[in-house]
């Protein structure tokens, strides 16, 4: 199948259960998502708008923003890391524990360190590491990747689940009851909680005005993290600063009710640097290792809009292709339209090898319509298949478009084409050796030919030009026509 | 997108009547001449013009589709409003255009933008034609596809009202209205299984309400949808909605 495109023969070969399962949570999501946002605001849109516009003017004056965040992190007891990196980034996270001879850690969920394979290459060196977020757990534990944004295991079910725990050894016996496994992962959890020296999290945004960093959970697990550990690690993309702690209410708004249809997750939290005198618990040093990983050359290029991203995934629950062809499909941590976009170019040496990602789209729009940061997914589509062109990246399917673009700029040839054409009519097309051709009569019929039928008729109507128009043209008896 | 009050909407205008309506529906080209005049316009129909170079764009070949869409800006070339009965097309014009003419701006291409309206978009913010004196025989379940290049515009609104004037019409909700028929154009093609299973769903949602008629802005989706609805064995019955509004109206 050369002509078919790589996320479709996927999409082809997944079983029902889980494409039913991929497409029924996604319709759930988008429904919630509308009815959080419709319900509270009487115009959504002109937050969405606003929020894109603080991303924007951020990204923008980032390096600006990104010296004062520093300053207000070093301000509040927080050790600031520069990570350019990928490796760079692994190597700060894991010198820092060895520096403090930490040998076991949990974490919460972090896209970030998915980008960067963080749980890989702390292994490799000796450092137990447990994901403490019930999904990525199920993930570790089966050795999986998460294939959602914001839901990792969406692809599985709780049959699948009970399976694992028994084979992971979480649990004795079969019990695919949703409370039994959330139950046995919570005793599982809860000692290695304990036993944990350090805590790696993500970030969600950090206001360069005050330092803060902001975590949104739904199960607690990076506050649970936190109490006991001696160090906190916060793993975060240079893009997810905001300027201000006021502009977190617009962007705390939109997260919960894009993501999930929730007002507010239920756990959010604000963390200003490591525990103080008054504090009873809590990580005595914090660490906060500022990731680009991409994102400069991202922000130097033509789909900079893409750095908005506020990783809600509404857009890869309200994409009909992603709903067929579930997150695996996009070969990245990123599903969906903003992994179509990312993946590409934030791993900008991997762009031949997954520059056939931006193609997996109708174009609908669908993504652009519901993005709390009013990124212009479709446009930025459109820019990578240009570019992909441009680079002379073969697609599978790509049709020659120079010998259309002749046609269509000869109007006496196009005309011509039109009227021969209709000679389709009459032959066995099913049969006609052009694959795209087939490829439609795969599974629709086409409707009869009537090439340059249009042309003839107006000509004739404009040679018997007056009774035709006078006829046509009678009162437009009680239709409003003033314009 | 541009502002409706901005463009040119007098009655002199030019049709543009999309490749689509001149190799298979030439009805709809007929209907939306008819139409136009029965409300006083006159309608140029430029000889020359072939496609919007959509097919080109889409695919990622901006050289070849820019050299189609200066064709087109030439032929459409001057100051009369440019109509178009199909919302995918139209948003070529304004929306398409701009983006891959980005980085060589030219004069041509903006004035086409300008002035380009899909066509119902055209009668009812143009004309400011609110009501159609149309009427059904027998009542009539109309299910509305909005096509997505109507998304962020004033057509789906306007198409959704005017329909709902016409006597014994009721448009019908259906779940998933946001969702694409899977047509995408050269996408049907290289994502065949996606592009089927979509238009499927869509299908589905749509023949649940039982509708006695689809009708849509584009017939690039109706096209998708009745073709596979065909084959699938459950045909339905389907119009553009300019042939709807000619349909209904006293002969």
């Amino acid at each position: 199948m050369v002509n078919r495109q790589p996320i479709d023969v996927y999409a082809h070969q997944i079983d029902d259960e889980k494409q039913a399962s991929v497409l029924g949570g996604s319709a759930a999501s988008t429904d919630k998502r509308y009815s959080a946002l419709f319900n509270d605001y009487e115009d959504p849109d002109a937050i969405r708008r606003l929020a894109g516009g603080i991303k924007d003017h951020t990204l923008h004056h980032l390096d600006r923003y990104l010296e004062q965040a520093e300053e207000s992190l070093v301000r509040n007891g927080c050790h600031v890391h520069f990570a350019d990196t990928a490796d760079d980034a692994r190597d700060a996270v894991l010198s820092i524990l060895r520096d403090r001879g930490i040998t076991r850690l949990t974490k919460s969920k972090s896209m970030a360190s998915e980008e960067i394979h963080l749980n890989d290459h702390l292994t490799e060196n000796g450092i137990e590491v447990l994901e403490s977020d019930l999904g990525e757990f199920i993930i570790q534990l089966d050795g999986d990747t998460p294939s959602h944004i914001v839901r990792p295991i969406i692809h599985k079910n709780r049959r699948e689940i009970a399976r694992s725990f028994q084979r992971g050894g979480i649990a004795d016996d079969y019990n695919d009851d949703p409370e039994t496994i959330t139950r046995r992962a919570r005793v599982h959890l809860r000692e290695k909680y304990v036993q944990a020296e350090a805590v790696i999290t993500g970030g969600n945004f950090i206001s360069a005005e005050s330092g803060r960093v902001v975590l949104v959970t739904n199960e607690g697990n990076s506050r649970f993290g936190m109490a006991p550990s001696r160090v906190h690690i916060a793993l975060v993309g240079i893009e997810k600063l905001v300027p201000t702690d006021r502009d977190l209410a617009v962007f705390l708004n939109l997260l919960g009710r894009s993501a999930t249809g929730q007002q507010l997750t239920v756990y959010t939290e604000f963390i200003s640097g490591p525990r103080d005198d008054s504090q009873p618990s809590g990580p005595e040093e914090m660490h906060v290792v500022l990731m680009n990983n991409g994102r400069t050359d991202v922000l130097g290029s033509n789909c900079r809009e893409i750095l908005r991203c506020i990783r809600c995934s509404a857009c890869q629950n309200v994409c009909p292709v992603y709903r067929q062809a579930s997150g695996h499909a996009y070969r990245s941590p990123y599903g969906g339209p903003v992994g179509a976009v990312l993946s590409p170019i934030l791993f900008g040496d991997r762009f031949p090898e997954l520059a056939d990602l931006p193609k997996a789209s109708s174009l609908c729009g669908a993504c652009n319509e519901v993005c709390p940061v009013d990124i212009p997914l479709p446009d930025l589509l459109l820019r990578l298949r240009d570019k992909a062109k441009k680079e002379h990246i073969p697609q599978p399917g790509d049709l020659p478009m120079a010998p259309f673009a002749t046609l269509a700029t000869s109007p006496a040839i196009w005309r011509t084409a039109m009227t021969m054409s209709k000679a389709m009519n009459h032959l066995p097309i099913q049969m006609a050796p052009v694959r795209p051709l087939q490829d439609w009569l795969g599974q629709r019929t086409l409707p009869e030919w009537h090439g340059g039928d249009f042309r003839k008729w107006l000509k004739k109507r404009k040679e018997t030009d007056q009774p035709q128009r006078t006829q046509t043209s009678q009162s437009p008896s009680k239709s409003d026509a003033s314009s | 997108m541009p502002a409706t009050t901005e463009r040119p909407a007098g009655k002199k205008v030019l049709l543009m009547a999309t490749c689509l309506c001149d190799a298979f529906y030439d009805d709809v080209a007929k209907a939306t001449v008819e139409i136009l005049e029965h409300l006083g316009v006159e309608v140029g129909f430029p000889e020359n013009q072939t496609c919007c170079g959509q097919p080109a764009f889409n695919s990622g070949d901006w050289k070849s589709s820019r050299k189609v869409a200066r064709h087109t800006a030439e032929v459409f070339g001057g100051d009369l409003p440019v109509i178009v009965p199909s919302g995918s097309c139209a948003a070529m014009h304004f929306h398409g255009n701009r983006l891959q003419f980005e980085e060589c701006p030219d004069p041509a291409i903006d004035s086409l933008a300008d002035r380009t309206w899909e066509l119902i978009d055209y009668i009812v913010n143009g004309l400011g034609v609110r009501e159609w004196p149309g009427r059904f025989e027998s009542p009539t379940r109309i299910a509305f596809h909005r096509s997505c290049h109507l998304r962020g515009s004033a057509s789906g609104e306007a198409i959704t009202s005017l329909l709902s004037t016409i006597g014994n019409a009721e448009v019908v909700p259906f779940g998933q209205a946001e969702q694409c028929c899977g047509f995408g154009g050269t996408f049907s093609v290289t994502f065949p299984h996606i592009s089927g299973r979509m238009g499927s769903l869509k299908l589905d949602h749509i023949l649940e309400q039982k509708p006695d008629l689809l009708v849509s802005g584009d017939m690039s989706c109706l096209m998708h949808l009745t073709g596979l609805a065909q084959a699938q064995g459950r045909p339905v019955a389907h119009k553009h909605v300019v042939q709807v509004l000619r349909d209904t109206l006293p002969s």
